[in-house]
């Protein structure tokens, strides 16, 4: 268990690391969108929701699951279409030109 | 969904999930890397998107899950509200909304954790690292879930945008989160306490509150920003309670990237993070504004007279402030520009990195009122045409364009990088008042021989300006 541990906070640590990397990057004009293309992406957690809500256990754990996939497919679906409706205007200007 | 694969298919599935799980990773990292540039971002979005969609479907798979309907029920519920949220917003509510997203989002980590703990009939079998995950995914996921609708609700103006607070919060609320931790501790070797549980996340919800509530609404995007950080870190510790590879990466690369993000934002303010959240600027200056020295004057124009110097000007720079996004004037900014356009005006945007009411902002508003995307100018890109640009048009801009930000030392604002309009032949300020900018100082650039106002709303001084511009 230890071990596995030390791995994940590995992952972890790393990850964050390319996070970083990534984001310090990207210019002022983009900062609303990458906020809310973030912020869908932190949306993830639907797939823990999914494993609570789908796996065998206490019928009242098995709600919460539900509730939280409720929520976390608001963020995600939510998160994304209107990431990519923003993105949509910043692109048609360009064809336009 | 498993139960459908032929028997070898399931002997190399916990692998093959986790391989698949790495693919949806690899599209998460190179979607948020082609958001680096407006020409890629729309891609970008789109990759993470397929990444978010591999990582639900293969999640799906797994031999754990083995009951359908809540799950079905739960997607198709929670999909077409996000849908209708996503349809329906106004460009203008954009920071709302992903205040809104990013509350459900910390809530969804937090209920996972607590559905972990609850639909497991035997709580012993969780080890120390489990627990504790699980006490640090409800502890920053609440917080972020209360946190985020305290945010909403002092942008849309349920809640007032001044800083409430009073002496000691601060102090309180930083006791209240070590108390929390120690909490987290004491349950990880107590896991049967019940009574634990329901304390750590009852301060938790509360911390959101009282952490949130004494900072002033103008700072809300920087806070937004911060939790959207924290709804990635409450992700990952939903991972480390599931042992999830994808959960723990994927969070993680969202909490790096709000910090960076909040970082940024505060440095374009010339503030530190410390001070945005402990600071409660605004709350002291709240009752000052408008007192100013009486000796000053100021230089009034009207729209007519505003309207002869901007038609016979050759080049004119509009430079669009968080003043403009409230009263939602970018549609007739847009009518402005584009009459002056067919006189042979010369119209450029002049857009602070902080302008608007999220960074960024300002540029989709544009965007979305038709405003091309190359005549929107950053701040080192706009600067140097101040010298050879006859009329600046500051529309609820204030602190952005003080230069107190490089004469005074002392003040709070000194430092801020910001738009060199004194440097134009004229400039003129789109205000209602002579009150004072949330930093709360005063604005020298009001009394400059070269500076007019144009007091009023600015989409009814811009409605003005639009029609007198019909007469000349």
């Amino acid at each position: 268990m230890e071990v596995d541990l030390t791995l994940l906070l590995f992952i972890f640590a790393l990850a964050s690391f390319i996070g970083f990397e990534l984001i310090s990057k990207v210019p002022p004009t983009l900062h609303t969108p990458l906020m809310s293309g973030a912020n869908a992406i932190s949306g993830i957690t639907i797939v823990g929701a999914l494993i609570v809500a789908g796996s065998l256990g206490n019928p009242l754990g098995k709600w919460i699951g539900f509730a939280a996939i409720v929520l976390a497919t608001i963020n995600v679906v939510g998160g994304f279409m209107v990431t990519d409706r923003m993105l949509e205007m910043f692109k048609k200007k360009e064809d336009e030109k | 969904m498993s139960v459908f694969l032929p028997e070898i298919i399931l002997y190399w599935l916990p692998d093959t999930i986790q391989l698949f799980y790495l693919v949806a990773t690899a599209f998460f990292i190179r979607g948020v890397k082609l958001l680096n540039s407006p020409s890629t971002a729309r891609k970008g979005n789109q990759f993470a998107a397929i990444g978010m969609m591999i990582g639900i479907l293969v999640t799906l798979f797994d031999q754990n899950i083995v009951e359908f309907e809540l799950i079905i029920g739960g997607i198709i519920v929670g999909g077409f509200i996000g849908l209708l949220l996503a349809k329906k917003v106004q460009m203008t509510s954009m920071p709302e909304l992903v205040a809104v997203f990013n509350g459900f989002g910390g809530a969804a980590s937090a209920l996972v954790a607590w559905g972990e703990l609850a639909r497991n009939p035997e709580i012993l079998s969780f080890d120390t690292t489990g627990l504790v995950s699980i006490g640090l995914s409800v502890f920053i996921g609440a917080l972020t879930f209360t946190g985020s609708f305290i945010a909403f609700g002092k942008l849309s103006g349920f809640i007032s945008g001044n800083a409430i607070t009073f002496p000691g919060l601060n102090m309180i609320n930083i006791g209240a989160m070590i108390a929390t931790l120690g909490l987290i501790g004491y349950f990880a070797f107590d896991p049967t306490n019940s009574t634990l549980f329901w304390i750590i996340l009852g301060i938790s919800l509360l911390v959101g509150v009282t952490s949130v509530i004494p900072i002033g609404g103008a700072d809300m995007p920087v806070v937004i920003s911060l939790l959207n950080s924290y709804s990635g870190i409450a992700a990952a510790m939903a991972g480390f309670v599931l042992q999830n590879n994808l959960l723990i990466v994927s969070g993680a690369l969202v909490g790096a990237a709000g910090l960076i993000l909040t970082n940024i934002m505060c440095k374009a303010m010339n503030r530190s993070l410390g001070n945005v959240i402990f600071g409660s600027f605004g709350a002291a200056t709240g009752g000052l504004g408008g007192n100013r020295g009486g000796d000053k004057t100021v230089h009034e124009t009207s729209a007519e007279d505003l309207a002869i110097q901007v038609a016979y000007a050759s080049k004119v720079v509009i430079v669009p402030g968080y003043g403009l996004a409230v009263a939602q004037a970018q549609h007739i900014v847009k009518e402005v520009a584009t009459k002056l356009e067919s006189r042979g005006v010369q119209v450029k945007y002049g857009i602070h990195p902080v302008a608007g009411r999220m960074p960024g902002h300002m540029n989709v508003l544009l965007a979305e009122a038709d405003v091309p995307y190359d005549l929107l100018k950053d701040m080192d890109e706009i600067n140097p045409e101040f010298t050879t640009t006859d009329v600046v048009l500051i529309i609820g801009a204030n602190d952005v364009v003080n230069p107190l930000a490089k004469t005074d030392p002392a003040g709070p604002i000194y430092g801020m990088p910001i738009l060199d309009v004194d440097d134009a032949k004229r400039t003129v300020v789109f205000k209602r008042s002579l009150s004072f900018g949330y930093a709360g100082v005063d604005n020298p650039l009001f009394y400059a021989e070269k500076n007019q106002m144009f007091f009023g709303d600015a989409k009814k001084s811009l409605q003005a300006l639009n029609e007198a511009l019909n007469e000349v």
